[in-house]
Order: structure tokens, then C-alpha cells, then sequence
């Protein structure tokens, strides 16, 4: 019998700790930026949650940041409401997330990709003007203030500078990677990317398609919402702008500039957007929305899988 | 607080909901014939927004006669756009033809931001166009029966369009079954174009129109996305009557739950998007499902 | 004996056309039996109503005496009845050897776990593998199904099945499109199979149909026409004028 080629491992590449090594220099290399660093973070954790529901099990959603936003709203409240312990708040944040994901995934799993698109931009733009009319809970367009973090692990406080919120966030999302990962290399990640792969084959295989997309899209949630969690902590405060459509296309764009199904690919499209929005938005921001738009128009036309993508074809041509 | 009634809200809803209507048609055709998922769609309507109101402001054109311009020049940037970008994008995943469009969006947005600054934009009705008509206990604007009535004449038109004229016979093969309409001899890929175009014009006619209801900024595309976008997929794509009924109860909800349940704002408009998505799932908008 | 797979007046409209009409067949446990029938006769449709990817207008399916109808498909696949495409069905993406792994895990309703990577199933591993090598796929393992010449891809459309270590088998068309020589290759992994499977197979080629079929259903125009064993079909008056009457259906 012949050997059998290589399939999904989970183990881990050499190469693979470049980023996360290149994440930690940052702290001590640019010290001025740890507030944004960390919410770049803040952004990878939300596009890996993406990467799963719609890099692995294919479904198209305009609304992500609903489950965003809930976590943000939880955790904030949570603190305002004189909760302030973190991770118990990221926790709570997650199962809120999770649950509304749970509601929404019996919507979006049986459509079409139009079906899908329309329940899951509905949905969000109905969160977003809940928040902005429930006032009285999420404090409307003012936002969420009053929120008081409590220290990490009883010791470390939330600092200005970032300091706290950057080692925070980046442990997080660490941790949340390498769980994805272990997903994705896992037989239930094989079975989402062949349901994106070939949705109509999968019955033929005795696969509950329903039943996976729903755990796909609930645990998507959670870890959005994990993300918006981390965001209202670590700047102690909920805008309205955690439900806003606009986030959930960031986030699509954020997917795709970095490749989509491939984990990493959320890394680095996150820390190129933003980054680029940083510099470009801040000097001109009609400037960064009309190239923004044209590089949503070029990936599709020239680049399809992203930057990895492009470099994964790039190093196959150098091989040959 | 001013109240203008059961019949005024209906009168309002059905002129709202007959621009969104007008609007939609593009949509419907591109989403039901093309299989292409649009979110750009607004921006031709915004695009007829500009010229007619540009043309009236800069060049004195009045506005009637400004109304055909905004149809000519969203038709032509829908022709031209479909024969350049579109057209490579028929048989891609939604998830390409959702990321093109909404990067054609943005562009459509910054580029109207950068041209014609970020306010809105005012438009100038003509005499015999302004004021109210008092009757039967309600007030009816004279605009909006204008409205009402240019869509209903552009409907009859369009059906008589579709139902008897040579071009109508080949779009309505090409929705049916792209395929065997090709095989059958017909020149799709034009039929497409003049269809993508006809649906621009459309939509600009129906931007131009609506500066006085839906007003005219920037944001324009994105703001009535959803509402274009609703209108289709409840009413079904590629038919005329489906999103006719669909626009109006959606114009007449939206225009009532202002005037009722001003609280509520926005709320109650995607309240009812959700409840009819969740009443009319993916099936109703396959034709051949 | 109770048949492994038996309908009664199964029918299926599209709008106005009747695809299938009154179909009530019996298919004997263990038996290879064909399912013959000009173009656009209902066979494809026969099988989707069978395999529950297409609900019925009307009529019932009962398999191993059991009613199955309101099950959904891949609740069918979990009883065993199994089927493979008429045109190939795959996973472009994935490799040969995921496929194949995937439909074992399936099969075991361990598809769903997430702790453990892929490569750890080795059990599931291993026996993919030997699959595999029986349909002499081996080599492909580990190369994407879309990257598969159509011949070989029609051959992993079967491994699919075979994985999923069906009790009832419907083949559509398992050798349509290659040549002839590796039809045959499909044929002998079928006749392979173990004698207690059911196999109810569609296939053009009168002389495979001869050779393999123990008995044979005949459909023309959505309706059963003949059924019998070969010498009978082959004896039967309407079926020479309808079927084999018209050259290469
Ligand atoms: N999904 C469908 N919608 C409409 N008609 C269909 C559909 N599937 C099959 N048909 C029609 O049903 C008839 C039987 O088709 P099929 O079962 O594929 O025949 P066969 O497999 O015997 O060639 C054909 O006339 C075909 O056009
Ligand atoms: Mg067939």
C-alpha cells in the first residue's frame, strides 16, 4: 500500500511564529503605537471569527458585527453595572454571542447566498437601531460610558499608554488562534470546507449540513463577540459604531485583502488595512473610502486570494 | 403634532414606495436575469440624482427637462459599466459580486463626496408641481401625485415593453433560461446590456425624482441599499409585479411607522424586513423554485 | 423476503411534466439490478426520489420494508442506502485522500469532532487508503478532485460511496463519459462488492448491463415499461421497439 499524503496536522511550522514574534517586537519597537497595535488585534481576533464562517463553512454575511457589537455591549455593561473582572467578561460576552449567533444561524443556514445576505444585514442594521433606541441600557449615539475595568488578574490596570490592553489582547487572540487552528485542522473543519466546497454532495455522505453550519456560525459568533468584548474593555467604552454596517464590511475587506480559509490570512489583511487606514484615513478620509473601494474592485478582478494568496502563487512560479 | 391621516399616510406610502419601486426595477432585472447580486445599485440612482440636479443648479436646464438627462446618463454609465466590469462577474460567487459592488459603492461615494461636496443637494420643482391639493379630508402633495403617476405611465410602458416587442421576447426568453435563449439564436450578451442599462436609466430617473422625497447626498447608495435590496428579494426577482407589491407595502410600512411609531425611528423598517425574510425565505425569490 | 428497496406509484412532476409516473418496483436484497431507459426517461429522477434529494408528488419508498419517505437524504445515507452522480459530484478543493477520509468519518458520525487534526484519524486514514488502492487511486491521493482527469474523477464518485459502506447502492450512469476500458474497471470494483450489497445500477451500454445485471427494470417516458430478468427484456417485444431499437440511447 502506497503511503498516504499529507493531510491537515495542526502541527506547527516554523515560519508560523514570525508574526506572533514580530507582534511581541512591536511593543518594544514602536511604543507610541501599542493603542492601535491593540486594536489591530482587536480586529485579527474579529476576521479570524469571520474566517471561519465564511473562509471555512462559506457562508456570506454582511452583519457580523451584530455578534461584535453584543459582545461589546455585554462586557461593557457588565463593568459599568460594577462587574469589572476581564476574563469572566470576556466569557459572558462570548455565551451572549453565542446565543444570539445560535438564533440568527437558523436563519442563514438553509438559504441561498442572496438569502443569507439579506437576514444577516437586516439583523445587523436591527441591533444597531435597537442599541440607538434603548437608549436607556447602551446610552444611544453617546455610547456606552461608565465603564470601569476592573485589573487583570487583580494586578495589572488598564493604562493610557496601552500596555496592558496590548499584552491583554494579543494573549487573547494568541489563544483564540490556536484554538481556530486546532478547529480548522480538525475533521469538523475538513467537513465545513465541504460544505463550502460542495454544499449539495455533503447530504449524499450522511452529513447533517444544517446541523454544522449552525455550529460553524454560533461558535463565528462567540469569538466576534469575544472581540468586541476585548475592544470595550480595553477602551472602557461602547460606541454605537461596534453594530455599525460599516464594521461589518471592514471586517469582509479585512478577510479578503488577506485571503480567506486560511487563518493567517485574517492576520495579515487586518494589520494591511489597518495600518493603511491609519496613515491614509487620518490624512484624508474621502481619499482612503474611493481607494478602498478600488482595492475591494482589484481583488476581486486580479487577486483573489488575497496577499497570501498572491504569495502562495508567487512561490509556486519561483519553484518551477 | 401634525397627522395626516389613514389616506394621507397610504397616499405618502404608495408615492414612497412607487420611487422605491422604480428604483428596483434595475435590480430586479440584474439579480433575476444576470444572477448578479448589485449593492451599486444606488449609485446609479444617485448618479441621475447628481445630473438632474446639477443640471438644474449649474445650468439652468429646468427640472423636467433635466429628468431625461438623469436617465440618459445613468443608462449610459450602466452600459458602460456592464460591458467593462459587470460582465466578467455573471457566473462568480456572491461573494466576488458583493465585494465588487460595494467597492464601486464606495468609490460612487467618495468621488460624489470629492465633486460635489458631502451636503445635500437642493432641486428646484416647478410651479405646477408645488403645493397641496385638499380633498376627501386629507392633503395630497401635487408632487407626489406626480410621482405616482410618471411611475404608473413608466410601468405600463415597460409591461407593454416587455409583453410585445421583440426585445421584450428576448429578455424574457433570457430570464427564463440564459441557455436556451442562446441557443435559440438570441444575442444574450446584448440583451444583457441594453437590460443593464434600461435597469440604470431607471434608477436614475428614479434618483432624480427622489431628491425631493429621498433627498440626494453622498451616502445616498448605501443609505437605501437595503431598501432596494428588500424590495427584490421579498417581491421576487426578474418579475415586474412582485417587487411592485413589495415596494408599496414596504413605502406604505416605512411612511406609516414614521408618522405612528416615530420613536421607533429606523427600528420598525428592518423589524419588517426581518419578519418578511423570515415569511418569504430564498424561496420566493427563485422563479423556478 | 422483504425487497431491500421498494416503491409504490412513486411520481414526480416539474410543473406540467410528469418525470416519473407510477413507478412501484421492488429491488431483491442482494441483487444487481439495472435501471435501463432512453434519455430523459425519469431514471435520474427515479434515483433522487430514492436517495431523498428530491421529495416525491406523489407515492412512497420503503427500504427493507421500513418507510422512508419523509427522511431527509443524508438520514438515508446513515441507514445505508447510498448513491453516487451521474455527473461527478466532488469536492474540487479538497484532495482525493480528504474526500474519501471525510465520507469514512461521516459514516462513523465522527465527522463532527474537533479536538483531534485530520491526520490523527489513522484508522480512518488507513482504511481510505486501502480504498483507494483497490480502485487503483492510490497515486492520486493526495492531489485535489478538481485536478483529477475526468476518468479518475468518475472513479472517486464511487469511492465516495463505497466509503460510506452502503447496503443499497444506486449507480447513475458510473461509467458515462470514460472509455471503455476503464468502464470495465469500474464495473469489476463494483461486481467487487460484497454479495449482500444491492446494487441497482444505470447504464447505456447493453452489453455491461447484460454482463452484470441479474435483473432489469426498463423506464421509457417516466413510466416502467418492462421488468425482468435480461433474457426476458431481452425477448420483449416493446422494449426492442422503444429501447433497443434506437441506437446508443
Ligand atoms: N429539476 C428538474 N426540473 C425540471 N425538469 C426536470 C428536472 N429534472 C429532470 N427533469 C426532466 O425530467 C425528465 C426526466 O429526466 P431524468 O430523470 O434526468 O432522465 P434520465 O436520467 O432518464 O435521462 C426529463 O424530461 C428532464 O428534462
Ligand atoms: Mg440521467
Amino acid at each position: 500500500m502506497s503511503r498516504a499524503p499529507a493531510l491537515p496536522s495542526g502541527r506547527w511550522h516554523a515560519a508560523e511564529a514570525i508574526p506572533w514574534l514580530l507582534a511581541i517586537a512591536c511593543f518594544f519597537l514602536f511604543p507610541g503605537y501599542r493603542v492601535l497595535a491593540s486594536h489591530v488585534f482587536i480586529a485579527a481576533l474579529f476576521a479570524l471569527s469571520l474566517d471561519l464562517v465564511l473562509g471555512y463553512a462559506g457562508i456570506l454575511t454582511l452583519g457580523h458585527a451584530a455578534f461584535f457589537g453584543l459582545g461589546a455591549y455585554t462586557a461593557g455593561l457588565l463593568a459599568a453595572h460594577g462587574w469589572g473582572e476581564p476574563f469572566s467578561g470576556l466569557a459572558l460576552a462570548a455565551a451572549v454571542a453565542a446565543l444570539g449567533g445560535l438564533a440568527v444561524s437558523f436563519l442563514v443556514v438553509r438559504g441561498t447566498d442572496l438569502a443569507r445576505l439579506m437576514v444577516t444585514l437586516g439583523v445587523g442594521l436591527l441591533l444597531y437601531e435597537a442599541a440607538n433606541r434603548a437608549a436607556w441600557l447602551t446610552g444611544g449615539v453617546d455610547g456606552l460610558s461608565g465603564v470601569a475595568m476592573g485589573k487583570l488578574f487583580g494586578v495589572f490596570p488598564f493604562d493610557l499608554f496601552g500596555n496592558a490592553a496590548y499584552a491583554y489582547t494579543l494573549a487573547v487572540l494568541f489563544a483564540l488562534f490556536v484554538f481556530t487552528r486546532r478547529v480548522a485542522a480538525s475533521p469538523f473543519g475538513l467537513s465545513l470546507r465541504a460544505i463550502r466546497e460542495n454544499r449539495a454532495r455533503m447530504p449524499a455522505l450522511g452529513a447533517p449540513v444544517e446541523r454544522r453550519l449552525v455550529a460553524a456560525f454560533t461558535l463565528g459568533a462567540a469569538i466576534a463577540g469575544v472581540a468586541g468584548a476585548l475592544l470595550a474593555q480595553t477602551t472602557q467604552f461602547v460606541g454605537l459604531d461596534t453594530l455599525a454596517f460599516h464594521r461589518s464590511a471592514d471586517v469582509l475587506v479585512m478577510l479578503v485583502l488577506g485571503g480567506a480559509g486560511r487563518l493567517y490570512g485574517a492576520l495579515v489583511g487586518t494589520a494591511v488595512f489597518m495600518v493603511a487606514q491609519d496613515r491614509l484615513a487620518g490624512i484624508d478620509p474621502v481619499y482612503w473610502q474611493f481607494w478602498l473601494g478600488l482595492l475591494l474592485v482589484a481583488i476581486v478582478f486580479v487577486a483573489r486570494g488575497g496577499i497570501l494568496g498572491a504569495a502562495d502563487a508567487l512561490r509556486r512560479r519561483l519553484r518551477r | 403634532m401634525y397627522h395626516p391621516g389613514v389616506i394621507g399616510v397610504l397616499f405618502d406610502g404608495l408615492a414612497y414606495g412607487s420611487l422605491l419601486f422604480l428604483v428596483s426595477l434595475g435590480l430586479s432585472v440584474q439579480m433575476g436575469l444576470m444572477n448578479f447580486v448589485n449593492l451599486a445599485h444606488g449609485a446609479f440612482a444617485m448618479a441621475g440624482g447628481y445630473v438632474c440636479a446639477l443640471a438644474a443648479t449649474r445650468l439652468g436646464v429646468p427640472f423636467l427637462a433635466a429628468l431625461p438627462l438623469a436617465f440618459l446618463a445613468a443608462s449610459l454609465a450602466g452600459a458602460l459599466l456592464e460591458r467593462l466590469l459587470y460582465r466578467r462577474l455573471y457566473g462568480a460567487s456572491a461573494l466576488d459580486q458583493v465585494l465588487f459592488s460595494i467597492g464601486l459603492t464606495l468609490m460612487s461615494i467618495a468621488a460624489a463626496t470629492r465633486l460635489f461636496g458631502a451636503s445635500q443637494q437642493p432641486v428646484r420643482l416647478p410651479e405646477l408641481l408645488r403645493g397641496q391639493l385638499h380633498f376627501a379630508g386629507a392633503d395630497f402633495g401635487i408632487y407626489r401625485m406626480f410621482l405616482i403617476a410618471v411611475v404608473a405611465a413608466l410601468t405600463a410602458a415597460l409591461a407593454l415593453l416587455v409583453g410585445r416587442t421583440r426585445f421584450g421576447a428576448q429578455l424574457r426568453a433570457a430570464v427564463d433560461d440564459a441557455r436556451v435563449a442562446r441557443g435559440m439564436g438570441i444575442d444574450v450578451d446584448r440583451v444583457f446590456t441594453l437590460a443593464f442599462a434600461l435597469g440604470s436609466g431607471l434608477a436614475g430617473l428614479g434618483g432624480a425624482l427622489g431628491i425631493e422625497v429621498l433627498g440626494l447626498d453622498p451616502t445616498f447608495p448605501l443609505k437605501y441599499m437595503v431598501y432596494f435590496l428588500l424590495v427584490v428579494v421579498v417581491g421576487g426577482a426578474g418579475t415586474l409585479a412582485g417587487p411592485l407589491v413589495a415596494a408599496a407595502i414596504l413605502g406604505v410600512c416605512d411612511v406609516a411607522a414614521k408618522y405612528y411609531l416615530p420613536q421607533l425611528g429606523a427600528f420598525a423598517i428592518y423589524a419588517v424586513m426581518v419578519a418578511l425574510l423570515i415569511a418569504f425565505p430564498a424561496g420566493i425569490l427563485g422563479r423556478r423554485a | 423476503m422483504t425487497p431491500a428497496l421498494r416503491t409504490e406509484h412513486l411520481t414526480r412532476r416539474f410543473g406540467a411534466l410528469e418525470a416519473l409516473g407510477d413507478v412501484s418496483l421492488a429491488i431483491a436484497s442482494g441483487a444487481r439490478h439495472a435501471l435501463i431507459g432512453p434519455n430523459g426517461a425519469g431514471k435520474t429522477t427515479l434515483v433522487n426520489l430514492l436517495a431523498g434529494s428530491l421529495a416525491p408528488s406523489a407515492g412512497e419508498v420503503y427500504l427493507a420494508g421500513e418507510r422512508i419517505t419523509p427522511l431527509a437524504q443524508y438520514r438515508r445515507v446513515k441507514r445505508g442506502l447510498v448513491r453516487t452522480f451521474q455527473v461527478s459530484s466532488l469536492f474540487g478543493g479538497l484532495t482525493v485522500l480528504e474526500s474519501v477520509v471525510l465520507a469514512i468519518l461521516e459514516r462513523e458520525g465522527r465527522a463532527a469532532l474537533w479536538r483531534r487534526p485530520v491526520a490523527r484519524c489513522t484508522v480512518e486514514i488507513d482504511e481510505a487508503m486501502a480504498l483507494l488502492g483497490e480502485l487503483r487511486l492510490a497515486d492520486d491521493a493526495g492531489r485535489r478532485a478538481s485536478a483529477l482527469a475526468y476518468g479518475r474523477q468518475r472513479l472517486l464518485e464511487i469511492a465516495l460511496a463505497l466509503a460510506s459502506r452502503p447496503r443499497v447502492l444506486l449507480l447513475d450512469e458510473p461509467a458515462a463519459g470514460i472509455p471503455a476500458a476503464q468502464s470495465a474497471e469500474v464495473f469489476r470494483a463494483i461486481a467487487a462488492l460484497p454479495a449482500a450489497v444491492t446494487v441497482l445500477f444505470i447504464e447505456h451500454d447493453m452489453e455491461l448491463v447484460f454482463r452484470f445485471a441479474e435483473r432489469i427494470t426498463v423506464l421509457a417516458g417516466g413510466r416502467v415499461l418492462a421488468e425482468g430478468a435480461p433474457e426476458e427484456i431481452a425477448r420483449d417485444r416493446a422494449v426492442r421497439e422503444v429501447y433497443l431499437g434506437t441506437a446508443d440511447a
